[in-house]
């Protein structure tokens, strides 16, 4: 079972955003970046299912030279190898241009993968919509947003979160899925991990040599603006014992915020 | 003509659907031109009447026998053919599981791209301006797509209803071509969660707690107290949910849901970033919290400096006293 599976490096979640007007982008100086969190289901499961059915895990990511520590860290997670896809561009807010690359990708490099690992939305852009791209582009069935993949040959059932149900899909490989919480627990490297991966090579593939003309490596989203969400005044602090902040709480909620 | 798709479950039509035609209406009417509707596969019989009311000047209803189940391939062989043939401006989708599974498949296969759970659409030159947060609302891109169609998914819960905007309109029913063997995957089964709970990111009032909930029977409590308002739903910090008091469906914040309901109470959550990130778009934001300190109070609009185990079942006596 050969397994591709995208790791994205993004912000890390928990520092606080900077934005250059100017030049419509985040402040990229000073801030810690780390894999997508949500990636981190998906190299897991890649690992499960190779130890459980043998094959190769291929980490690949798109982006930066700066995404090889990234890689790096599939690498000692586990995966058999790491690409790099080659994008200097700072935005990449454009779906479609990650998804053709990707999809460029396993056409020339992976074309034997039987599954196409993703976490469910990369923290950053937010698009959750690489994962179905690809999907439609190499004309595969997708399951996304996954907590449960149960996999017996070419066939595989998964269970999906939707809005206040879970979904079980069931489709044929090769596939897409993309990974959310509670799919599995990711593992650390380990030290032996981390120095095996430290001596792995980890090629640069670019869009050029992927055949990607420059009319499918054009962005399609044209930005306007990136700004901070706008600040909130303070608001009311409620006096009192419990019994009467309750009281007034409820009474401010109804009369004055009309959200009851 | 702006085409929404509108999302079929257990035969009937989600408000999140209504709410992203509402907006296509809005913009169709800035722009002069039409908004329609489309469901694949069985429609409800009210389908003329309830999406007429909000504006709709016609509905497209797709129809072929491998429809009657839901799947991302065959849905969205279904859509391109009716947009090739009507070639709409732009193309809405509600930001729901399933509208985040078909707008992209369908842009991609369309060739263009789109713009993902927006929270306002604009008309600006004539064109279709969309705004999107961005790490998890810690910023605001505002974009505008090159190509046409332009194909956005809307967030539910912040577009308002266009209510009783119009009359019962014609359904037009139309059989699509599915090629055998194209549809490799779809859904078998749908399990619904105990209680039939409402989902944290469509619930009106979300109720949250965070590590000061100290366990489990914290979270009972706060499904008492959202039991008793009006379509509530139970939410959590990364901290409880890592702990194990409640399932990670209920997880709001960057690595969670982000929501946008009119209500959102936190209990006990201190407001890391990455929790903010994932509720600030809430309309009303209530925070209960020991420390007078804690950073969610720069977020609230109303705020109780006290011990959650006493405001709790004060706010639970009162709710069923006053508001039952």
């Amino acid at each position: 079972m050969n397994v591709v599976v995208f790791m994205k490096r993004v912000p890390d979640t928990e520092s606080r955003i900077r934005i250059d007007r100017e030049a419509k982008a985040v402040v990229e100086e000073g801030l810690n970046f780390i894999i997508s969190p949500n990636d981190e289901y998906a190299i897991e499961e890649a690992l499960r299912l190779r130890e459980a059915k043998g094959g190769k895990v291929t980490a690949v990511s798109f982006g930066p030279e700066e995404a090889v520590p990234t890689l790096r860290k599939g690498l000692a997670m586990g995966a058999d190898e790491a690409v790099l896809i080659k994008d200097d561009r700072k935005e990449a807010y454009d779906p479609l241009r990650v998804a053709r690359a990707l999809a460029a990708f396993v056409r020339a490099k992976a074309a034997d993968a039987d599954l196409l690992l993703f976490g469910r939305m990369s923290v950053g852009s937010d698009n959750a919509s690489v994962p179905s791209m690809v999907a439609e582009i190499l004309d595969l069935p997708q399951a996304n947003v996954v907590t449960k993949l149960e996999i017996e040959g070419t066939q595989a059932v998964a269970h999906r979160e939707i809005e206040g149900a879970l979904e079980k899909i069931a489709f044929s490989l090769p596939a897409v899925v993309s990974a959310q919480k509670g799919l599995n627990e990711p593992r650390y490297e380990t030290l032996k991990g981390i120095m095996a991966a430290k001596k792995k090579p980890v090629p640069v593939i670019t869009l050029a040599e992927l055949g990607l003309d420059a009319g499918a490596a054009d962005s399609q989203i044209e930005i306007l603006d990136l700004e901070l969400p706008p600040a909130k005044a303070a608001g009311k602090i409620i006096p009192g014992t419990p019994e009467e902040a309750a009281r007034e709480l409820l009474r401010l909620l109804r009369t004055e915020a009309k959200a009851l | 003509m702006i085409l929404t798709f509108i999302e079929i479950r257990e035969g009937k039509i989600k408000k999140s659907s209504l709410e992203t035609l509402s907006e296509a209406v809005r913009k169709a009417r800035e722009t002069q031109t039409t908004a329609e509707a489309v469901i694949v596969g069985p429609a409800p019989e009210t389908a003329g009447a309830e999406l007429g009311s909000v504006g709709a000047a016609k509905v497209h209803v797709l129809e072929n026998p491998e429809l009657a189940m839901i799947s991302s391939q065959g849905f969205v062989r279904a859509l391109e053919a009716l947009v090739r043939e009507t070639a709409p401006a732009a193309v809405f989708f509600p930001a729901t599981a399933m509208g985040r599974d078909l707008a992209p498949r369908l842009a991609a296969r369309l060739g263009v791209s789109l713009a993902s759970d927006c929270t306002s659409v604009a008309v600006s030159g004539g064109r279709l301006v969309f705004i999107r947060p961005v790490f998890a609302g810690k910023a605001r891109l505002t974009l505008a797509l090159t190509a046409q169609p332009a194909i956005a998914t809307l967030r539910p819960n912040v577009f308002p209803l266009e209510a009783g905007s119009g009359a019962a309109v014609e359904v037009v029913k139309k059989a699509v071509d599915i090629p055998a063997g194209a549809i490799r995957g779809r859904v078998v089964e749908i399990l619904c969660e105990s209680g039939a709970a409402i989902d944290v990111s469509e619930a009106e009032i979300v109720v949250s707690g965070g590590r000061a909930m100290k366990g489990p029977e914290g979270f009972t409590q706060l499904a008492e107290l959202a039991a008793l308002l009006p379509r509530a739903s139970v939410g959590a910090s990364r901290t409880a949910v890592d702990s194990g008091w409640i399932g990670h469906s209920h997880q709001v914040g960057q690595t969670g849901k982000t929501v946008s309901p009119n209500l959102y109470f936190a209990f006990g959550i201190s407001g890391a970033i990455q929790h903010l990130a994932g509720m600030s778009s809430s309309k009303v934001i209530v925070a209960v919290n020991k420390d007078p300190e804690a950073p969610m109070f720069k977020v609230a609009d109303y705020g109780i400096v006290g011990d959650l185990f006493a405001v709790i079942p004060a706010l639970i006596a009162e709710l069923k006293l006053h508001y039952s």
